[in-house]
């Protein structure tokens, strides 16, 4: 248990955190631009925490360097994943929700507009 | 010491993790159904880097861990390109 291992263990917990914060807003918010807003970032954050967590607990070595690359691979690849989904979904003329009532997710609220 | 926080965290982990199976039965759209399987790949990733941490395995576990990112974000891509395609070939709204 050395000043290695407690910064470790800070980073890893501070990316729990966040992942749970993550998950909560994929399941409160009202429309799917929202959702892709809460998951796409703070997963990304979550991710990078919890590598920069792990790769200070294994020191310097081929494994830290391989944990590196797939931190530098996620942090590339997740967000252009979401806007890849999102780009869909606009061209499949999902509209965002603007009504101020409705809670419960935005079908009802784009066959009303029409 | 270390162990038994890599154990305590992926139970942790693994309890949030079931909580995208929420959206991914319930979301309106296929969107939100794919991004319920991403929160749930991107927990996955975390799983397998823990379990290898408690096997003392990692360097058989990171490459696993490499090849599941890679999977994730092309079968993203994979459905996202594959529903534009169906809409503007059919123009029917989801």
């Amino acid at each position: 248990m050395n000043l290695m291992h407690i910064i470790s263990i800070l980073f890893i917990s501070t990316g729990a955190f966040f992942v749970l914060i993550g998950n909560i807003g994929l399941i409160r918010l009202p429309d799917f631009y929202s959702r892709a807003h809460a998951t796409g970032k703070v997963d990304t954050l979550a991710t990078l925490l919890i590598m920069i967590g792990l790769v200070f607990y294994e020191g310097l070595n081929l494994n830290s360097a391989k944990l590196m690359l797939i931190l530098v691979f996620v942090a590339l690849t997740n967000p252009v994943a979401t806007n890849a989904l999102a780009r869909a979904a606009y061209k499949a003329k999902l509209r965002p929700c603007f009504c101020k009532d409705d809670k419960r997710g935005c079908a009802q609220c784009n066959s009303d507009k029409k | 010491m270390m162990q038994t926080f890599f154990d305590y965290t992926a139970i942790i982990l693994l309890f949030i993790s079931a909580l995208p199976i929420y959206r991914l039965i319930k979301g309106p759209t296929v969107f939100d159904r794919m991004l319920g399987v991403g929160a749930i790949a991107t927990k996955t990733m975390f799983l397998i880097l823990f379990i290898g941490f408690v096997f003392d395995r990692i360097d058989m576990f990171i490459d696993i861990t490499l090849a599941y990112a890679i999977l994730n974000f092309i079968g993203t891509l994979a459905v996202a390109n594959y529903v534009g395609i169906l809409q503007s070939s059919n123009d029917k709204e989801i």
